[in-house]
């Protein structure tokens, strides 16, 4: 925060300025665009709105210059070359680019994708998607921290197996994976690593050379750069070859066409280059922050669980279990905080998520999860305005829930047989 | 997803939140849904002799709209016969709150519990 | 100041459009999440969807936004027929390349000398179609008008053939949008594309719109958003500004087609100050805003170069390959002589082109064509 202005701060989204508006508490789901961003990108709306294309004439030298630096930015922040940095339209363009761009390619010599469990839908998707194609994937489960364990993946990567991907951090409950020693097994076994570090990019160092990275998503939204815009990271030595999802103009070294949207890039470029330089400090005052929210809470309200590894986690990020409380109630009550109760893609679904399942969370309690993520613009009363009502909630909720009872009264609810409907 | 007033209205103040001594032979008890499908209604009702709701009561495990059936239930079904509101419809839960697609099933839960409570009571009553 | 004379390259943001991004970007919301902050994110999204169906006519929830038109074209071309990748896809020849190659099986249909696709040609090739494959179904992609020349194609005529063997059609709007008056209902196209940044959008968004009744599969694939037919996160700033833009394009449009009158005196002045000069295509029916000339004996990139030291920003073809200044596929297509080719530029008028701009580089053009034009480039 202390390295933006009074003027930059009055620009900030009137949602953050506003205290009447709901405090934001979503920021895995996405975050504000940095004012410092948006006085970047805003000109290239405008005057300089040439096609990056255009070879012809000032307009679009001046938009590939800005393009260019964009993709230097990017490629700063992972210890990447710029040449190895593509444009796409998000993470899950890249993602899905990265593993059926990969997978296509090399079919010929390996049939075989290995990803894990607890990966962003779209990384899944594309995995199905393979499978009903013929390839052959295996997905890993996570220990109970949500962490995977790196002996099975050492057994299941084989010379059969063309790419690995393994998120960088979960974007519900915000776990580290130790890319390091998953890139060092992959590059042994001749496998490509892809990594899905959408919810990492700024939040833990990269280094796409010593953690051995091959191919990696970006997202712009998620880093306080735009929508609509996001990167994909392809190693040039040893060489790394996709079969592109877009075709038609061959920008993007032909592995990506369209149009370069100017002003998304150089949004993205400037988040980048401001989340490497602030990092560092940034992570510490936000670990100060969720400390004092996740001790206050369990300090006040019993039977709260958290999920997902404690130390391992990026400070941004809290994923908690309200026994007894159900979570759509939950947030129903806590409307002054925009929090969620799942990830933001499949939360309009009444489905509990797929990721607490895999820790192993049941399904009951998975149902009074919520995702509580804290970020560039959370201040401390901000914070703890939201302990103080997430605490009043639960504990008028449970007043009202019979499960609470129950458990008051020492029954066992699992041993209840419940009529499922 | 916006709920209507009359659910926000419900959630906010609940009415007739708590519990009636299941051991009393003029009370029945239905507990209806389970955790794992993320509701769980328990509603009461105490009956007197000539068979008329005299109190109504409810804890409820679950969404906003969960919340508001039982509630809404709770009102309706006091100084009804047991017959009367043995015949109240999910439907016109639904109807008078609102709800979008996604929550008749709530609306459902709050018609089992209140047949669950009459038949809780009828079977207490019969033994 | 620039004379901008490229808008078929890119647009400049409409003041409307560039004010609804920066209100969006300024406003915070995963249009998925529950919360408010998400539903007024989502709010943002589906009044865009309105006023870019509205554009052409359509309904709101036949709109996939997409990352733009490539993107589009791309998504078009993965929903062929069933039978789908494998079964063939007929596109004119002077279709934009992400159309050309959005796919390995495209068969191209050829076109006339001014452009126009050759309709007996694709009559033939749907007829052999259909007999060679039993049951199969053909894709027909041809745009609406072309980028290069501005030619528009007899798109009623190709989608009463299309109708005629049961082919789907896909029709890229792109370049149209805006500049034509589209009603995407009555066209009889199963599917049609849209970017926004050729109608005074933001770049970086697109939209493919779908018939009711014709099922799309997505491409990029997860979270399920746009009905599970475009998985990611949606653009919502972008997407603003693509509603605002097609809201602004669709009232701004009698204007646009005004413009046919300068672009027409331009043409007439230049081929009465040089005889030599051609005008592709100038005696159809084309967007009133595109012209594409040749300078005999100045190649393009000289043309472009003195233009630009002008300051008349000019291309010399479409802006989209890697570097180079490739002759066009376009002007080949029509069977345009070597030295026509080589030697021809596009002038793209926009919404915010005015007299002076075109009294300018016609003054620009005839002072380069009486300094070095009239000789030959063959080598």
């Amino acid at each position: 925060m202390s390295a933006m202005t009074a003027q930059q701060k009055n620009e900030l989204p009137h949602t953050l300025q506003n205290r009447k508006a709901p405090i934001y508490l979503d920021y895995q789901a996405t975050t504000p665009t940095d004012p410092r961003v948006m006085e970047k990108m805003l000109p290239f709306f405008s005057e300089q709105f040439g096609n990056p294309h255009s070879r012809s004439h000032f307009y679009g030298w001046e938009a590939e210059d800005a393009v260019e630096i964009a993709r230097e930015q990017v490629a700063s922040i992972i210890g990447a070359n710029p040449k190895e940095v593509i444009f796409t339209s998000g993470a899950t363009e890249s993602n899905n680019l990265a593993i059926k761009g990969v997978a296509h390619f090399y079919k010929d010599k390996r049939n075989h994708i290995v990803t894990v469990v607890t990966e962003h839908k779209c990384v899944l998707d594309s995995c199905r998607h393979l499978e009903q194609e013929g390839f052959e994937v295996t997905y890993l489960p996570v220990k109970e921290n949500g962490l995977i364990d790196l002996d099975l993946l050492r057994e299941t990567v084989t010379d059969n197996t063309s790419i690995v991907s393994v998120m960088g951090v979960n974007n519900e409950i915000g776990v580290i994976q130790p890319l390091k020693e998953i890139g060092a097994i992959c590059r042994e076994k001749g496998a490509f690593f892809h990594t899905d570090c959408a919810q990492a990019v700024g939040k833990i160092p990269l280094d796409v050379e010593d953690m051995k990275i091959d191919l990696m998503s970006i997202s712009g939204h998620k880093i306080y750069g735009p929508m609509g815009i996001g990167a994909l990271y392809v190693r040039r030595r040893p060489r790394v070859r996709l079969v592109p999802m877009i075709n038609g103009g061959g920008q993007e070294r032909g592995m990506r066409s369209g149009t370069l949207p100017t002003p998304l890039c150089v949004g993205l470029g400037e988040a980048c280059a401001i989340a490497e330089k602030e990092m560092g400090a940034e992570n510490e005052r936000l670990r100060r922050l969720r400390d004092r929210m996740y001790q206050s809470i369990v300090g006040r309200l019993p039977e709260v669980y958290l999920n997902g590894d404690m130390d391992q986690r990026i400070p941004g990020n809290l994923n908690i279990s309200f026994a007894f409380v159900e979570g759509e109630g939950l947030m129903m009550g806590i409307k002054d905080l925009a929090v969620s109760s799942g990830s933001a893609c499949t939360s309009a679904s009444l489905e509990p998520s797929y990721v607490l399942r895999a820790l192993g969370v049941e399904v009951e309690m998975a149902h009074t999860s919520l995702r509580i993520g804290i970020g560039r613009f959370t201040t401390e009363e901000e914070v703890d305005e939201a302990v103080e009502c997430i605490i009043r909630e639960v504990e008028r909720l449970r007043e009202m829930s019979p499960l609470w009872d129950m458990h008051n009264e020492g029954i066992d609810i699992s041993s209840i047989e419940w009529a499922e409907h | 997803m916006a709920y209507s007033e009359k659910v926000i209205d419900h959630y906010e103040k609940p009415r007739n939140v708590g519990s009636l001594d299941k051991n009393d032979a003029s009370v029945g008890t239905g507990l209806v849904g389970a955790p794992a499908c993320g509701d769980v209604m328990k509603l009461q009702i105490k009956v007197s002799e000539d068979g008329i709701i005299e109190d109504a009561k409810f804890k409820t495990f679950g969404c906003g709209s969960a919340i508001a059936s039982s509630s809404l239930i709770t009102e309706w079904v006091k100084g009804k016969t047991i017959e009367e509101a043995g015949s109240i419809k999910n439907t016109q839960i639904a109807e008078e709150l609102a709800l979008p697609p996604v929550k008749i099933h709530c609306s459902v839960l709050a018609e089992d519990a209140i047949k669950a409570a009459i038949s809780d009571y009828k079977t207490k009553k019969g033994a | 100041m620039t004379i901008y004379l490229d808008h078929n390259a890119t647009t400049p943001v409409r003041p409307e459009a560039a004010e609804a991004v920066a209100a969006a970007l300024t406003a915070t919301g995963n249009p998925s999440s529950v919360h408010g902050a998400g539903r007024r994110a989502r709010m943002l999204v589906e009044d865009a969807r309105e006023q870019v169906a509205a554009l052409v006519g359509g309904r709101a929830e036949d709109v996939i936004f997409t990352s733009g038109g490539t993107e589009a074209n791309n998504l078009a071309l993965a929903n062929a027929p069933r039978g789908g990748a494998d079964g063939p896809v007929f596109a004119s020849a002077v279709e934009h390349v992400s159309v050309l190659d959005g796919t390995d099986n495209v068969i191209q249909v050829p076109v006339d000398g001014d452009g126009v696709v050759d309709l007996a040609e694709l009559n033939t090739c749907l007829k052999d179609a259909l007999n060679r494959v039993e049951g199969g179904r053909a894709l027909v992609s041809v745009m609406l008008a072309n980028n290069e020349t501005g030619v528009i194609q007899p798109v009623d005529r190709i989608a009463e053939l299309a109708a005629e063997y049961d082919a789907v059609f896909h029709c890229d709007a792109v370049q149209a949008a805006g500049k034509l008056a589209i009603d995407f209902p009555a066209l009889g196209a199963q599917m049609m594309t849209l970017s926004a940044h050729k109608i005074g959008g933001p770049p970086g968004v697109g939209a493919l719109i779908v018939a009711p009744g014709h099922q799309a599969t997505a491409a990029i694939r997860g979270g399920g958003q746009e009905r599970s037919r475009r998985g990611g996160t949606e653009n919502v700033p972008g997407i603003a500004g693509f509603g605002r833009a097609a809201e602004a394009a669709k009232a701004d449009l009698d204007r646009l087609q005004g413009l046919a009158a300068l672009r027409d005196r331009m043409e007439a002045e230049i081929t009465a100050a040089a005889p030599d000069a051609k005008i592709f295509a100038k005696d159809r029916d084309r967007l009133a805003t595109t012209s594409c000339l040749a300078m005999p004996g100045v190649s393009s990139e000289t043309q472009v170069m003195a233009f630009d030291l002008d300051g008349i920003a000019v291309s010399a073809g479409a802006a989209c390959s890697s570097g180079k200044v490739a002759p066009s596929h376009v002007l080949a297509a029509m069977g345009v002589d070597e030295d026509d080719l080589k030697s021809a530029i596009r002038v793209s008028l926009g919404w915010t082109t005015t007299a002076d701009d075109i009294d300018t580089f016609t003054a620009a053009w005839k002072g380069l064509h009486a300094r070095i034009g009239g000789g030959s480039l063959a080598a």
